[in-house]
């Protein structure tokens, strides 16, 4: 039926470059950084239109704190801890940013084609990931904010000073931004928003099998053990060591170390499955 | 059956006087076609969506892929447009191999797919200006294509609405106007007025063939209507199993099935009849069909005397005679032993 086509015409095909150079069209790649950016804008302007999505971890980290604050001060106090509104702000702060993502919107993309629509741009397809990971960083970084609100109203203060504020916001982002790797595993991997939704289990052993409630020394026989290997166990201590020791190397390096380790794990998997997905197509 | 009746090949070189062979020429190219396929290939684990596919689309073609659900049209598409690799043989959209250079393809083809991929809770301009910034349009040629897009779609105000209120047409339309945002070169419209109502399928019909006429656009349009291949395609192939089976113009494929068909219902057994209108040398060629006799002759009016009378003496009752010219329903009948489907009724 094509038979009496000749068989050169496809080896004639132009270059790339060739191509660019001839064309009058303007339809080009925009780059990483610009496609990082327009991915990005849309994401922050679907969390800006539907804050129903963020309103747990608005309202969790408020209760755990008032929570945890109330029934624990006393105790803690007959322990030796002198100030466990400080104790615990770093607490409210993990508990308002971890699991934050804009994972179910992957899903939803994904559900809806729009994904696909987004494939057959030249978009890089990095910036399909990293531009919603970008989008986490301003989200969550904004969630710290009633966080910090509240401990200012809890009278704690910050050994470190406003550069202090600062870095715990910059700490708590980081660790916020390195767990997001998980669900957008997941969703690449499944497609299914109530996976998405039950990787939230997780998140329970990672914060409360740690130095939560009581400091390391007061913590008991296995759950020591395992908060000496749970990640958030430095992440919290390079929080608190911010808010009441002053600047400290140790703690600061060994939270960031932690929080290196969980993205470098987490984001692997997240771009493996966004691979697995690509590598059908 | 796999032998194609025409080659359009020949008459479709002609009618690209406007592509200036001589600019392509002193580039030391020539022109490549918008589409061509070489045993272009896709499974699914042990099933063959698409056997072998070779496909030929010549750049300023509307080009119809015609075939019932599950026939490997979408499957074909996603390999052209590179959401899909292909698991064998290869394929050139716009010069370019969809595969090794599949950004080159992205930048050059405009896709919309069966269902309208949207963002339902973006305003339709927001997601055109997404749109042009992945394809990094210039500001000023960004809002002027934006605007020329809301018009061409008719959407007006709505434009700035959330896309979740829009009705289904609307959707579809904005679909289309995401699709043309960076003046592809070659557009896929994966049944494109599946599900619509006739109206917004006018509206869509008339719009391809702007594009097509007006600004030169190859398009590559798969539809399981026959009507629509035959208003709007410059040719059209059939897909059946994973493979192209005939391919054409609408007219040379009619054509080829008989210059007419004469139609007979009858009540009563079908073998002896169909035999009997065999044998009649006037019939070139006689299918049987639930109830139905279609018999292809050169002269329908001349041929009715003669099949009534053959029929005489038979078993059965004549419940209908008549004569119609073939569609294209006629032609799948013809190469793949089965009908189309339900809308084949339409176009009779």
């Amino acid at each position: 039926m094509s038979a009496s086509l000749d068989p050169t015409i496809a080896g004639a095909a132009p270059t790339a470059a060739m191509a660019d150079r001839l064309s009058l069209r303007e339809a080009r790649r925009a780059g990483l950084l610009r496609d990082l950016i327009a991915v990005a804008r849309r994401a922050v302007r679907q969390v800006v239109r539907e804050p129903a999505a963020i309103i747990p971890a608005l309202v969790i980290p408020v209760f755990f704190f008032v929570v945890n604050v109330g029934a624990l001060q006393k105790l803690a106090g007959a322990a030796g801890t002198t100030d466990y509104a400080a104790f615990q702000l770093p607490v409210a702060v993990i508990s308002a940013v971890t699991g934050v993502s804009r994972a179910n919107a992957l899903v939803t993309d994904i559900a809806t084609g729009y994904f696909e629509r987004l494939l057959l741009t030249p978009v890089n397809r990095l910036a399909l990931l990293l531009g919603l990971m970008v989008a986490d960083l301003v989200v969550v970084a904004a969630l710290c904010l009633p966080v910090l609100v509240l401990g200012a109203l809890a009278g704690v203060s910050f050994a470190t000073g406003p550069v202090g504020i600062f870095a715990f916001v910059a700490v708590a982002a980081a660790w916020g931004v390195a767990y997001t790797g998980l669900p957008y595993a997941i969703a690449l991997r499944t497609g299914s928003s109530a996976a998405v939704a039950s990787s939230f289990i997780l998140f329970f052993p990672l914060l409360f099998l740690t130095t939560a409630f009581v400091p390391k020394v007061a913590l008991s026989g296995w759950l020591a053990t395992v908060s000496d290997l749970n990640p958030v166990t430095y992440v919290l201590a390079s929080l608190r060591s911010l808010v009441s020791d002053g600047w400290q190397a140790g703690p600061l390096l060994q939270g960031l170390a932690a929080i290196a380790m969980v993205g470098t794990i987490s984001i692997t998997l997240a771009f493996a499955a966004l691979r697995g997905r690509l590598a059908g197509r | 059956m796999t032998a194609a009746p025409v080659t359009a090949a020949d008459t479709v070189a002609t009618s690209l006087p406007s592509l200036a062979p001589a600019a392509w020429a002193r580039l030391g190219a020539h022109p490549v076609p918008a589409i061509e396929a070489r045993g272009l290939r896709r499974t699914f684990g042990t099933m063959v969506a698409v056997d072998a596919l070779d496909l030929t689309v010549e750049r300023g073609e509307i080009y119809g892929f015609l075939g019932p659900n599950g026939a490997g049209k979408s499957t074909s598409v996603r390999m052209l447009c590179t959401l899909l690799r292909p698991t064998g043989g290869r394929a050139t959209v716009a010069g370019f191999d969809v595969v090794r250079d599949a950004t080159q393809v992205r930048l050059r083809v405009g896709v919309a797919l069966q269902e309208a991929a949207l963002d339902a809770g973006q305003s339709g301009r927001e997601l055109l200006e997404l749109q042009a910034r992945l394809f990094a349009l210039p500001g000023s040629s960004a809002r002027r294509r934006i605007a020329e897009l809301i018009e061409l779609v008719d959407l007006g105000d709505a434009i700035d609405r959330r896309v979740a209120t829009y009705s289904g047409g609307m959707r579809r339309r904005l679909d289309l106007a995401l699709a043309l945002v960076h003046e592809p070169e070659v557009i896929f419209l994966d049944e494109p007025t599946t599900g619509l109502d006739p109206v917004s399928r006018r509206q869509v019909w008339t719009e391809v063939r702007r594009l097509n006429e007006h600004e030169g656009v190859t398009i590559f349009l798969t539809t399981q209507y026959l009507e629509e291949a035959d208003a709007l395609a410059g040719r059209v192939g059939i897909i059946s199993g994973g493979r192209l089976v005939v391919e054409g113009t609408p007219d040379e494929l009619k054509r080829s099935v008989g210059r007419d068909l004469v139609v007979v219902t009858i009540d009563g057994e079908m073998t002896p009849a169909h035999e009997a209108l065999r044998a009649l040398d006037l019939v070139e060629r006689c299918e049987a069909m639930g109830d139905e006799l279609v018999a292809a002759v050169a002269s329908g009016p001349a041929a009715v005397p003669r099949i009534a009378s053959a029929l005489d003496g038979l078993p059965l009752t004549i419940r209908e005679i008549s004569v119609r010219r073939p569609s294209l329903d006629d032609v799948f009948l013809e190469v793949t032993g089965a009908r189309i489907g339900a809308s084949a009724a339409a176009v009779r």
